[in-house]
């Protein structure tokens, strides 16, 4: 038994062919990683670039364990009272007024106890993910938060409870899936790592990319689904600011079958480049100097 | 395959220690843990049971590859790596290097006169022994500067209401309406990122440079990164946390493979940018480089690549040793071409003028 409780898997090739089956298409390595997490309770730690599939990793977790997906999306400055819970204060003053009306205001002690009690508690998405059992937790670019808050995470990550200091200690029945993403703008402490199983998400090879976008858009043919495969692949040898990911890679496909499109030509790859180029400096590198026409050749490559 | 796969590990974990991978026994106990549940006869299972438990970073995933290879494939391993830095002695300060010269009556206050000569002349000018000196009187560096308002909340005297603040405040009043608390964002450093140029034209001020890093790191705090750029990009940041600059300065000496090459700033820069900066690093931050701006390479992409740099960063303060000499432009080709992009352009040749360089990093102008 896994600790979801419900959906068991025996080998990483049954989980992999389970996620295959709710739409997402991980490599070996991914698949083993997931399993394991599974497995061993422990946190999954994913890098990799932009748009290589981290964060949607997760949901496709919450899909095959037939699990609500918490997420909680980092920033600097993120604290307890976002993450963790809240109290709810309006609520709280008006059962304070209330008891001081009802002439109850002398005993402190026990009008405390009231105020700081379950009924004025608000979970916030990592006791959520405490008090939900089965639950998949993705804390996405944990590296966006600051230190403070790894400190935070590190008692979840570990013990799988949360303190609040008013009303004692929440204990999970059992422990959420979580999968902590990041984009290493700067490192993650080492003991929060340390806590996590860590995987480094490559990008996709052509055979893989092109069972995904077939996968995602049944309707888009044999022959574009591969140029669009083939174009992406090339475009992340060409040196680039920002090169196109696997979400790229969908958004521009959504883009020309839009537009009704079946192959790739220069007028529709012109038209629909920002769907895969997002910065003004990269468009112009493939646009001139013939860049279009080696694009267009690399996406033809019937080898 | 050998048969005892987690004896093999114990073996791995051990190399790959030595080669700085933070392989510690809780991780080689999850190795064990993950072998359990995968299939240990398979060479696949086996390695990811490893990779995913042991490594931490994309250059622990290369390291572990090697090692992997070596212990299950029977490749030749690769050669230790250098495990203990060589250590350069610093002489106490205020020592004369040159005993001959100061004949017998060496005064305190004679010292102190020849300190404050030493900490204006150019670096490249002093033997080594005097630049050891000097380089001492760089380690206390103030660098209290700008800040930005940062997500969390610290009590003030007005502002928004503080609401845990007040209900604790109203439950002691009795229920009692009483005058909120109040909170207001608190300020925060902004980051510095300091690259230095440790190409061979620079070699005399290399040293000093490093120490300007880890003098700022000290003073800023874990948020600095420092990056050397050589013939290839290189992140220092970890080796510059030791407390003892002469343990960090050699640390760096041992990490950075390209010491005295030549640069092409341009690639460079790109390398930083994409790699780091743009993904956040840089984002809001003061953004040092000690470099004279001799490129090797194209000084036009190091002019695009600047452009980019101004629009992500907060501000870019270039220090440049021959902006201390006498009668100096800014003709090397890159130092031109990154010019227009730069805020503050300030000499770094002598100890004092890096002082004044840190004035500069937090806006209090000399």
């Amino acid at each position: 038994m896994t600790h979801t409780g419900h959906v068991t898997f025996a080998d990483p090739g049954a989980l992999a062919a389970a996620l295959t089956s709710s739409g997402y298409l991980p490599d070996d390595g991914l698949a083993t990683a997931a399993f394991l997490a599974l497995r061993m309770q422990r946190p999954l730690f994913v890098e990799g670039d932009a748009g290589v599939g981290k964060t949607s990793l997760a949901l496709a977790l919450a899909t095959v364990l037939d699990a609500p997906l918490i997420r909680l999306q980092c920033y600097e400055g993120i604290d307890v009272a976002q993450a963790v819970y809240d109290w709810d204060f309006p609520r709280q003053l008006l059962h304070l007024r209330a008891a001081e009306a009802a002439g109850r205001a002398g005993d402190a002690d026990a009008l405390e106890g009231e105020l700081y009690s379950r009924r004025f508690l608000l979970a916030r998405p990592l006791l959520q993910a405490i008090e939900t059992s089965p639950s998949v937790l993705l804390v996405d670019e944990v590296d966006r938060a600051d230190d403070e808050f790894e400190a935070l995470l590190l008692e979840l990550l570990s013990e799988f409870t949360v303190t609040i200091p008013e009303l004692g200690t929440v204990r999970a029945e059992s422990p959420p899936v979580v999968v902590v993403t990041s984009n290493r703008t700067r490192d993650v402490h080492d003991a929060l790592k340390r806590r996590c199983l860590y995987h480094w998400v490559e990008h996709p090879g052509f055979a893989r990319e092109l069972a995904i976008v077939r996968h995602r858009y049944p309707d888009a043919t044999e022959q574009l689904a591969a140029q669009v495969a083939r174009a992406s692949a090339h475009l992340r040898g060409v040196d680039l600011q920002k090169p196109p990911g696997v979400a790229e890679t969908l958004d521009w496909t959504e883009a020309l079958l839009t537009l009704g499109v079946d192959s790739l030509d220069p007028d529709s790859v012109t038209r629909t480049l920002g769907a895969v180029l997002k910065y003004r400096e990269d468009q112009e590198a493939v646009l001139r100097d013939g860049g279009l026409v080696a694009l267009l050749e690399a996406a033809a490559d019937a080898g | 395959m050998p048969v005892d796969v987690p004896a093999a590990f114990v073996g791995l974990a051990r190399t790959l220690r030595a080669a700085g991978v933070d392989a510690s026994p809780d991780r080689l106990g999850a190795t064990v843990e993950a072998l359990t549940v995968l299939d240990a006869s398979s060479r696949d299972d086996v390695y990811w049971a490893g990779r995913l438990s042991l490594c931490a970073s994309p250059d622990d995933i290369e390291r572990y590859d090697r090692v992997f290879a070596a212990v299950f494939d029977g490749v030749v391993p690769m050669p230790a790596a250098a495990v203990e830095p060589a250590l350069r002695v610093v002489p106490p300060l205020g020592v004369p290097a040159d005993a001959d010269t100061e004949g017998d009556g060496p005064a305190r206050h004679a010292a102190a006169s020849r300190l404050e000569v030493l900490r204006r002349r150019d670096l490249a000018d002093l033997d080594d022994a005097d630049r050891a000196t000097a380089l001492a009187l760089l380690t206390p560096l103030s660098l209290v500067g700008p800040t930005r308002r940062s997500r969390r909340t610290g009590p003030a005297p007005h502002g928004p209401v503080d609401r845990h603040r007040t209900l604790r405040r109203t439950l002691r009043a009795g229920g009692e309406p009483v005058p909120p608390a109040s909170l207001r964002r608190r300020q925060r450093p902004r980051r510095v990122v300091v690259l230095v140029d440790v190409s061979g034209s620079m070699a005399p001020y290399a040293d000093a440079f490093v120490r300007f890093a880890h003098a700022t790191r000290r003073a800023r705090g874990p948020r600095t990164e420092v990056f050397t750029l050589g013939t290839r990009l290189t992140r220092v940041t970890r080796e510059l946390s030791y407390r003892d600059p002469a343990l960090a300065s050699a640390a760096v000496a041992a990490a950075v493979p390209d010491w005295s090459g030549g640069t092409r700033l341009g690639e460079l820069m790109k390398a930083f940018l994409d790699g780091w900066g743009r993904r956040g690093m840089a984002r809001g931050a003061i953004v040092v480089v000690l470099s004279d701006g001799w490129e090797r390479g194209d000084a036009a992409l190091l002019g695009a690549q600047l452009k980019q740099l101004r629009r992500l960063a907060y501000r870019i303060v270039w220090a440049n040793p021959r902006a201390g000499r006498p009668g100096f432009a800014p003709l090397a080709a890159g130092m031109a071409a990154a010019l227009p992009y730069v805020d503050d352009l300030v000499p770094g040749h002598s100890v004092d003028a890096l002082v004044r360089l840190a004035r500069t990093v937090v806006g209090r102008h000399a």
